[in-house]
């Protein structure tokens, strides 16, 4: 069932960290984002000056621009009080990433470590912060679920996905197999080593074929656009979708059109 | 002549070549496989694993922070009891001693106990040059060294290989350093077993000389200790008149109160056995037992260096079980030889930057040999932060502007993006412009290797803040 907040009950000012490649790339999950925390009484804000939470910069080593960056997200979403965010390594750039690129600025470094415990991965806010596993959605098609690194050893969200797809109505949920090893993505990773990251990443779509799926789900979308972007080039139409995507669709919205259809759902 | 990691290419290059190589993928991926999953079971026998991992973590930053103290003890020990002690500041100095040591006995064969340290300085080249034929004992080490071959793992150095190419190497080698293969040998592990059990028994009865490393030094004693699993380190530790022992100075721990954790820890995470089957112990000479003589030859070769940086140092926590290059994701598709030294995977990506620094091209490529996934992070017996010091050592290599076009265009990126109104531009042109993008495309320059697999997204006609300011967030 669906949990709604009681009325008269101030809610919390919630802001929507949408990352650059949602806004730009993905902005279906973003969309879906925003319509689900409607759905479950989280009136959400886009505070528009937001850009990126600079984790290429950090992972590539640019701890500057990353402080720059980390100023520039302060400002921006400091006066919220959470910050959802549909991304597991974006979420977790605050918190780990953060206070190294701000050693030896001991005003910014106050400062995150006074914003980073407000933010918040979706999967998590929903069952952690809203309380809620069944959120109403229905899918109807067969599901695998690619568990990303960052979700799994950075923000550490445990069964969590695996719940609240499970709840979800008419859903085929099947586990990925060998699914706790990395894509191959690693951000730069895939431009400077690209035959390991390839070589990854065919493994990771091979298994994703073994599974029968029509979509496959995650909680990152720079990991489910290398995985796409093989499955597409090699001519397998499984689809990618943020888990969010699937959580926002109801049985108003029906099936997701050009998929098929799971038998005991129709 | 002994081949060497030296003039390698840098990882991205050697990477690829090794990748395309699907014999070596098959055998890399089947040998990490079969060990992972005897760690993954030894591991979560122990209710007090993690607690093992913490104080094995602990025992080893206490050792660094107070190192000079437990070495200099460990040299009045070693002396007290019958052994000399030799301070090599790198690899040069360590080769000389040993080359010095062996000559002063007039021999010229001698034998091996598997050491990485030995591998890592090239103390078998500069034998040979020096006209002294050391013969490995290890199987692993003696397959890596009849192939004329480099290691590719530190516990299992020719992991890389399958038995039908080991098979190849003992019929076409061992006739040319000893007793030949028998007539007939198969592929079958038990014969090439055997194959090699004699041959290196004639190794074992001749030699005057051995020379082998250490996993530990036990400060309080004097104590050396090595763990091994065939019985070759015991044979060349007893049988030996001269013991040459060479260590580097990390592998010291204060008692045997804290070798009792690193022998709980040590074979269940390296090979997944509960116990080693050997582990042989050893202090100074004793009069009618083992070796007459003992020299331990204690190396630095970087290894302050690497003390020095405040993130890093916890690399000189490792134990050398292998752990990290079985779980990592990138090892098993390269194998070791990509990472060019003879310590490859996880732990070969921080330490060889830590010991050597970043002004080589190779050495700075091996912070990025990562997609920071942090598996390795997790087997680590010593609790290794892998993913933190590889984020550091990223840091390092971009401040020493080793990437000038790289640092331009993401110093270019971060700009705009630290600046609303430019962001907002350029969001706007990319969703403008970009629908019209063919997805099969090449991409040019350094992004090219992005679509040699893969399409692109397909990029929105509308980007999400457009839609925000369209319809504030309306749904319906």
């Amino acid at each position: 069932m669906m949990r709604s907040m009681p009325p008269n009950v101030p809610r919390p000012r919630t802001a929507l960290f949408v990352t650059c490649l949602n806004d730009t790339l993905f902005p279906g999950t973003g969309r879906a984002a925003v319509a689900l925390l409607r759905r479950l009484g989280v009136e959400v804000d886009f505070p528009p000056g937001q850009s990126c939470c600079g984790q290429m910069h950090f992972n590539t080593g640019y701890r500057k621009r990353t402080a720059e960056l980390a100023r520039h997200f302060v400002d921006t979403f400091g006066d919220y009080e959470e910050i959802v965010v549909p991304s597991a390594s974006c979420a977790g750039m605050p918190a780990e990433a953060y206070p190294l690129a701000a050693a030896g600025d001991p005003g910014l470094a106050r400062a995150v470590a006074e914003l980073a415990p407000r933010v918040v991965e979706l999967t998590e806010y929903l069952t952690d912060r809203l309380g809620v596993e069944e959120v109403g959605a229905y899918f109807p098609h067969r599901v695998t679920y690619h568990p990303t690194c960052h979700s799994l050893r950075a923000t550490r969200l445990g069964d969590r996905p695996y719940r609240l797809l499970r709840a979800v109505r008419g859903i085929d949920f099947v586990e990925l197999p060998a699914q706790e090893e990395c894509c191959g993505f690693g951000g730069t990773f895939s431009v400077k080593n690209p035959a390991v990251s390839g070589a990854m990443n065919g493994d990771k779509a091979r298994h994703v074929l073994e599974t029968g799926a029509s979509v496959l789900a995650a909680v990152d979308n720079s990991c489910l656009m290398n995985i796409g972007g093989r499955l597409d080039r090699d001519g397998h139409p499984v689809r990618t979708v943020h888990l969010v995507e699937i959580l926002a669709r109801t049985e108003q919205d029906g099936p997701l059109p050009g998929v098929p259809v799971v038998e005991e759902a129709r | 002549m002994t081949r060497s990691f030296l003039g390698w290419p840098a990882f991205p290059a050697a990477a690829e070549r090794e990748v395309g190589n699907r014999q070596l993928r098959e055998n890399v991926r089947r040998a990490t496989h079969t060990i992972r999953g005897k760690r993954a079971v030894l591991a979560a026998e122990r209710p007090d694993w993690d607690a093992l991992r913490d104080s094995a973590a602990a025992i080893k930053d206490q050792v660094l922070a107070d190192l000079e103290t437990q070495l200099l003890r460990a040299e009045e020990k070693v002396t007290a009891a019958g052994g000399t002690v030799h301070w090599a500041r790198d690899a040069a100095e360590a080769n000389r001693i040993v080359t010095e040591l062996v000559r002063a006995t007039g021999e010229t064969e001698i034998v091996k106990v598997k050491s990485m340290l030995t591998e890592e300085i090239g103390l078998d080249a500069a034998l040979e040059a020096a006209g002294i034929n050391a013969r490995e004992t290890d199987l692993a080490a003696t397959i890596v060294q009849l192939g004329d071959d480099l290691p590719s793992h530190v516990v299992v150095p020719a992991l890389h290989r399958n038995r039908s190419e080991i098979r190849d190497i003992f019929v076409r080698e061992m006739g040319r350093h000893g007793r030949p293969a028998p007539d007939g040998l198969t592929d079958d592990p038990a014969e090439l077993a055997e194959a090699a059990r004699l041959h290196l028994r004639e190794k074992f009865l001749g030699a005057k000389v051995a020379v082998s490393g250490a996993n530990f030094l036990v400060a309080e004693t004097g104590t050396l200790v090595v763990v091994e699993s065939e019985g070759n380190g015991r044979m060349c530790l007893t049988l030996a008149d001269t013991l040459i022992s060479v260590v580097g100075i990390e592998k010291t721990v204060p008692s045997w109160q804290d070798l009792e954790v690193f022998l709980q820890l040590l074979a269940r995470n390296a090979t997944g056995e509960r116990m080693a089957p050997y582990t042989s112990t050893w202090t100074g000479t004793t009069d009618g037992d083992g070796p007459r003589t003992f020299h331990l030859v204690l190396v630095d070769n970087g290894r302050t260096r690497a003390l020095a940086d405040p993130t890093g140092r916890q690399a000189l926590r490792c134990i050398r079980c292998g752990a990290c290059m079985n779980t990592c994701p990138v090892y098993e598709r390269t194998g070791g030889h990509a990472y060019g030294s003879v310590y490859p995977g996880p732990i070969g990506a921080i330490l060889n930057p830590l010991l050597k620094g970043l002004d080589d091209p190779q050495t700075a490529s091996l912070p990025y040999a990562s997609t920071l996934c942090g598996a390795c992070n997790e087997v680590c017996p010593v609790r290794i932060r892998f993913t933190d010091v590889l984020l550091d050592l990223r840091a390092q290599v971009a401040d020493g502007g080793q990437h000038p076009v790289e640092r331009a265009a993401l110093g270019a990126v971060g700009g705009v993006m630290a600046h609303q109104a430019a962001w907002k531009a350029a969001v706007k042109t990319a969703t403008t412009a970009g629908p019209l993008l063919p997805r099969r495309i090449k991409l040019p320059g350094a992004l090219g290797g992005w679509t040699d697999s893969r399409t692109l997204p397909a990029i929105p006609k509308e980007s999400f803040r457009g839609w925000w300011k369209r319809t504030q967030g309306d749904t319906k």
